[in-house]
Parts: C-alpha cells; sequence; structure tokens
C-alpha cells in the first residue's frame, strides 16, 4: 500500500508529465486559455489516462513482453517491436468506445467534455504514460495508480497554467512575445516551481 | 529642498516629449518622483484615493529590511572574524584587508564595530553590483516601452542580495539578477504584471544553475578555506542534535549568528519587520500567519509521525522557525502583493501551502535542505488558481443566498 502510494504522488509531483517530463505540449500549451475548458479537458486527461495505462499493461503484460505468451505456449516469442503501435490503436479505439458511452449514458459529461476526448488520442502525454509503464514493467495495480496519478498531475499543471494565464491577460508583454512566447516562458517558470520535488525518494 | 525641485522643473524640457534627452525620460522620471510626490491627477474615472501610492508602499518595504541589513553586516563580518580566528588567519587578502588594514579595524569577533566594517565590505560589493545591473535592465526596458521605472525594483535588489551567500562571485550576481528581472518580470510587462516573486527567481536560476557554488558548505562564511555546513545542513544528516552538537543553540539560531544567506539568518530581525509590516499594512497578515500556521501543522505531524531513518522528521517546529530563511521568505518574500493571492481567503491558503511546501521539501527531499525558496514560487504558480477558487465559491454562496432570499 506505501509502495502505491508514493508511485501515486511521484507521478503527480516529481515525475509531473508536463512540467518534468514537457509531455503533451501542444494541447497544454493551446488549450490553456481559460481555466474552466482547462478543468474540462484535464478531466478528460485524468479518465483516458486511468483506463489506457491499465488496459495497455494487460496488453503489455500477457501480449507483447519477452515470454508473456508462455500461456500460449510460446515462451520464446518477444512482440515487443509491436509496443508502439498496439498502444497507440488502444488508446484511439477506447477513446472512441468512451466518447460513445459517454454520448448515449452520460450526455451531460460528454458535453462538457466535447472536443477534447477526440483530441487527447493524439496527446503525447497519454502515450507517454503508457511508455513510462511499460518501461518500468509496472504490475497491474501499479498500473492502474500510475495512470490515475500522472493524469492528476497533467491535470493540475494545465489548471494553473490556466490560472496564470488568465491572471497574464493584465500584463504587458512586449509584441515579440504575445501568445505562445510568453506561454512558453511562463510554462519554463512553472517547471522552475516544480523543481522542488524533483531529488524525492519515495 | 527647493533648489532640487527648482533644478529639475528647468531640466524637465530636455527630457520631455520632443527634448534632445526624451529617450532617457524614464530616468528623469524616476528620480523626479523618488524624489517627490507627483503633481499629475487622474482626470478620467474611476478615481482611488490612498495615503499611500505604489512608489511610497516599495520605500516601506526597503525600510523594514532595515533590521536584516544591520544583521547582514554583522552578522557576515562575526562568522567571517569568527573563522579567521579558528583557522589563526590574521589578515584579509586582497583589497578588502587593504581597506581592514588602512582603517585600523581589527578582526576581533567580539567587537561590533570591527564585524559591521568587515561585512560591509562582502554586503556592499553584491549589492552595488544587483543594483547597477538590474538597474541597467530596467531601465533599459522603461525607455524601450515607455513605462516608468518602478521603485519596486529596490525592494527586488535588496531582496535578492539579503539572499545570496557572501562568497559567491559578482559575475554569478549579475547573471542572477538579470534573469529575475527580465525573464522574472519585464518579459511580462513589469511591476505588478508578473506572476512570480523576481528576486526569488533570480536566486532560484543561481541555485539550480550553479548548484556547486550556492550550496554545500564552503561557501557560507567569507573566509577562503574555511569550510562548515549550515545548522540547516546538518540538521538533514543528524537532526536536531547535530545542530545542538556543532555548539549552535536555539537562541543563537533565532538572533542570527549563524552561517547562513549573508541577510536572512536572524529571525529576531524579519520579526521586526514583520511587525513594521503588518502595523502599516503594507504585508498582508492572513499570508504571514498562514505560512506560520501550515510550518506548524506540518511540523507537528512530522513529529508525531516520527521516523527511524529520517532525523529531520522529529525537528520541533521553533527549529524550523527559526533556522535558515524561513522567516525572510515568510515576511519578505511570501507577502510579495503581485506574486501572492489576492483574496482574503486565499492569502490564507497560499500560506497554508507555503509553510506546508516548506517543510516538507526541509524533511522528506534530501537535495534540498533549504525548502521556503521553493515552497514560495511552487505557490506563486497556483495563486491565481487559489483566487479563482475562491471567488467561485463565494458566487455559488451569494446565489444560495440570493435563491433563499427571493
Amino acid at each position: 500500500m506505501e509502495h502505491l502510494s508514493s508511485i501515486f504522488v511521484a507521478s503527480i509531483f516529481t515525475e509531473n508529465l508536463a512540467l518534468a517530463y514537457f509531455l503533451g505540449m501542444c494541447t497544454f500549451l493551446a488549450v490553456s486559455k481559460k481555466i474552466s475548458t482547462a478543468i474540462g479537458l484535464g478531466a478528460a486527461v485524468i479518465v483516458v489516462q486511468a483506463i489506457t495505462v491499465p488496459a495497455n499493461n494487460l496488453i503489455y503484460q500477457f501480449i507483447l513482453r519477452e515470454g508473456a505468451l508462455a500461456w500460449a505456449g510460446l515462451p520464446d516469442v518477444d512482440l515487443g517491436f509491436l509496443g508502439l503501435i498496439s498502444y497507440i490503436g488502444v488508446i484511439a479505439a477506447i477513446v472512441q468506445i468512451l466518447e460513445m458511452v459517454l454520448d448515449r449514458y452520460f450526455p451531460a459529461l460528454y458535453n462538457a467534455l466535447g472536443i477534447f476526448l477526440p483530441l487527447i488520442t493524439v496527446n503525447c502525454a497519454i502515450l507517454g504514460g503508457t511508455l513510462f509503464m511499460a518501461e518500468r514493467d509496472y504490475n497491474f495495480m501499479e498500473s492502474v495508480t500510475y495512470g490515475l496519478g500522472s493524469g492528476v498531475g497533467w491535470a493540475l499543471a494545465i489548471t494553473a497554467l490556466a490560472g496564470i494565464r488568465e491572471k497574464l491577460k493584465y500584463s504587458d508583454v512586449p509584441d515579440g512575445l504575445q501568445g505562445l512566447g510568453i506561454t512558453f516562458i511562463t510554462a519554463g517558470l512553472m517547471s522552475l516551481g516544480f523543481m522542488a520535488f524533483s531529488g524525492i525518494q519515495l | 529642498m527647493s533648489h532640487i525641485r527648482k533644478c529639475l522643473d528647468r531640466i524637465h524640457p530636455y527630457f520631455a516629449r520632443g527634448g534632445p534627452y526624451e529617450k532617457f525620460y524614464a530616468l528623469y522620471e524616476m528620480v523626479d518622483t523618488f524624489l517627490y510626490t507627483p503633481a499629475d491627477v487622474t482626470r478620467n474615472a474611476p478615481h482611488v484615493r490612498d495615503a499611500i501610492d505604489l512608489k511610497r508602499v516599495m520605500s516601506y518595504v526597503v525600510v523594514a529590511t532595515l533590521p536584516c541589513i544591520f544583521m547582514a553586516l554583522w552578522n557576515t563580518g562575526y562568522q567571517a572574524n569568527m573563522a579567521m580566528a579558528a583557522l589563526d588567519i590574521d589578515s584579509v587578502p586582497g583589497w578588502r584587508g587593504w581597506i581592514l588594514d588602512g582603517l585600523n579595524v581589527g578582526h576581533d569577533p567580539q567587537s561590533l564595530y570591527a564585524n559591521c566594517v568587515h561585512g560591509l565590505l562582502y554586503f556592499l560589493p553584491l549589492y552595488i553590483v544587483t543594483i547597477v545591473v538590474g538597474g541597467l535592465w530596467e531601465v533599459l526596458f522603461a525607455a524601450v516601452r515607455n513605462h516608468e521605472v518602478n521603485e519596486g525594483f529596490l525592494v527586488t535588489s535588496m531582496l535578492f542580495t539579503l539572499t545570496l551567500p557572501p562568497d559567491i562571485p559578482l559575475w554569478m550576481v549579475a547573471l542572477g539578477i538579470s534573469f529575475g528581472v527580465v525573464i522574472g518580470k519585464e518579459v511580462f510587462g513589469g511591476t505588478g504584471k508578473n506572476f512570480l516573486n523576481p528576486a526569488l527567481t533570480g536566486r532560484a536560476f543561481l541555485f539550480f544553475a550553479y548548484p556547486a557554488e550556492m550550496s554545500g558548505d564552503a561557501v557560507w562564511t567569507a573566509v577562503d578555506g574555511f569550510s562548515g555546513a549550515t545548522p540547516l545542513g546538518l540538521a538533514a544528516l543528524g537532526g536536531v542534535e547535530a545542530i545542538t552538537g556543532s555548539g549552535v543553540t536555539l537562541m543563537q539560531s533565532f538572533l542570527g549568528s549563524i552561517q547562513g544567506s549573508i541577510g536572512s539568518t536572524s529571525t529576531l530581525a524579519c520579526l521586526f519587520g514583520a511587525v513594521f509590516l503588518i502595523y502599516t499594512r503594507i504585508a498582508s497578515f492572513r499570508i504571514i500567519f498562514g505560512v506560520f500556521l501550515g510550518m506548524f501543522f506540518m511540523s507537528s505531524f512530522f513529529n508525531l509521525v516520527g521516523s527511524d531513518t529520517n532525523p529531520m522528521f522529529g525537528m520541533p517546529w521553533y527549529w524550523h522557525l527559526s533556522l535558515g530563511g524561513f522567516a525572510f521568505g515568510m515576511v519578505y518574500m511570501a507577502t510579495d502583493p503581485v506574486s501572492a493571492a489576492m483574496t482574503n481567503m486565499g492569502r490564507w491558503i497560499f500560506g497554508g501551502l507555503i509553510g506546508v511546501m516548506t517543510v516538507l521539501i526541509r524533511v522528506v527531499n534530501p537535495a534540498f535542505p533549504e525548502g521556503i525558496m521553493l515552497a514560495i514560487l511552487f505557490a506563486n504558480i497556483f495563486a491565481p488558481l487559489i483566487d479563482y477558487f475562491v471567488v467561485q465559491v463565494d458566487i455559488a454562496r451569494r446565489k444560495r443566498g440570493y435563491a433563499r432570499a427571493g
């Protein structure tokens, strides 16, 4: 239990996908103008991350990993080279199914998440989370925790950035830096603040 | 005084629009409004009246740092003289020794005068470099972008200087203040428009860019060849016992006669500043008490939990308060009105977050012995978000109130 909680905390703060690894930058920078939208996108990332990372974990543990096919009588087969394509396919499929399920049974939530769900399919933070899971060889429970934690961390980062950008609306940024330029600097300075956690061994 | 006014009025046309030096109007305006309250008035609504304006607020903060400046002079000299006595050195190399010998000051750690003069010789170069380099950037941006040079810079440069180790190379000081002023503040449009505390941004930049010079054991006392860990560095290894074992008492660390950053060792001096700032209502007491309560809660929590492997768990709150830069950050850095939360409730939360994070970094993170700097930067990041949620909660509550009333 202590092991799981330390994975959870580390994935939110120490190994924050957005501010420590700079993953998912495209949506991070583009969809962070308003806090309310950022919260919506953040929630969508949490949901998708919490489902796809464990799903990919099952695929990794029982099909792709070296020796994973022992249950089918093929102990020497290593399908690791199929990793990238399988993961991204799984992510795309799950996001599609999730969208349909939400549309049918939770229309309010579907409307709130709106365009973000399909957008997330191509978010590198999602694929990054899965690849980290495979590289660290997490078991199923660990992957559930990691998926949830890394999603929460990314959501936290984008909401904070949106808060800062709403405040920066009143700033007087030089012409050449307006828009994305100042947002890049802001993201960099945020990651300076998140350095507080670097080095924490849990 | 009217001589200066007349002189300023006489040269005004040279700097006004169309004059030969109009590019340097920012400089003229800086000197003018520093000396005299400007006569300009707002012509259109809204009209806000207050007895104290931004420039005076900033000057007050500089006044509030005076106790810390005095302690910076005395303690830097005291530590250096103590180290010299311990190493049996009787002259300071370079220009400092030349001045000290010329004035016949001596190196007696018991003498207030000798300590202060010795400390001054370390404090002044740091401060002058900070003011000159930072001021250059400030004036450059003001001249090119047509805004005013703001007294906020005086605060930034003073706070930045006071957080430096005494032995730091001067080019690093220049680099740090440049980063703080340009990236931390001016790219956002100057005072009031940034989201991180500029002094801390510069300090954190140096901390991560030159870890060897900004941390470790050799940098905290201004004597070559003297090496001693700061009390916080000792505590990270052996807890409170390691501090008292090295001969540092709680009283010493509260008064500030310990090694550390040049001006932030003395909790007492910071508390004087705090009283002044709260009395003049410049710093928010909510933030200061919030930081204290957060620290108190978190350190008590760690005391209760306890740990066999990490001695920092057992450090009580009064040690956390008196060691390192905690008091300095709490009083001068966290209360920066620009980068802190702006709602009253938000200030409590913002302060509490800083206190909790400081203890968390000090206790749990082995990479950094001191945590207040990063804790404040971290809370700065979340300050706008805290305000947003406080306002949302307020809106929801009022809506419910209206629903009942209607």
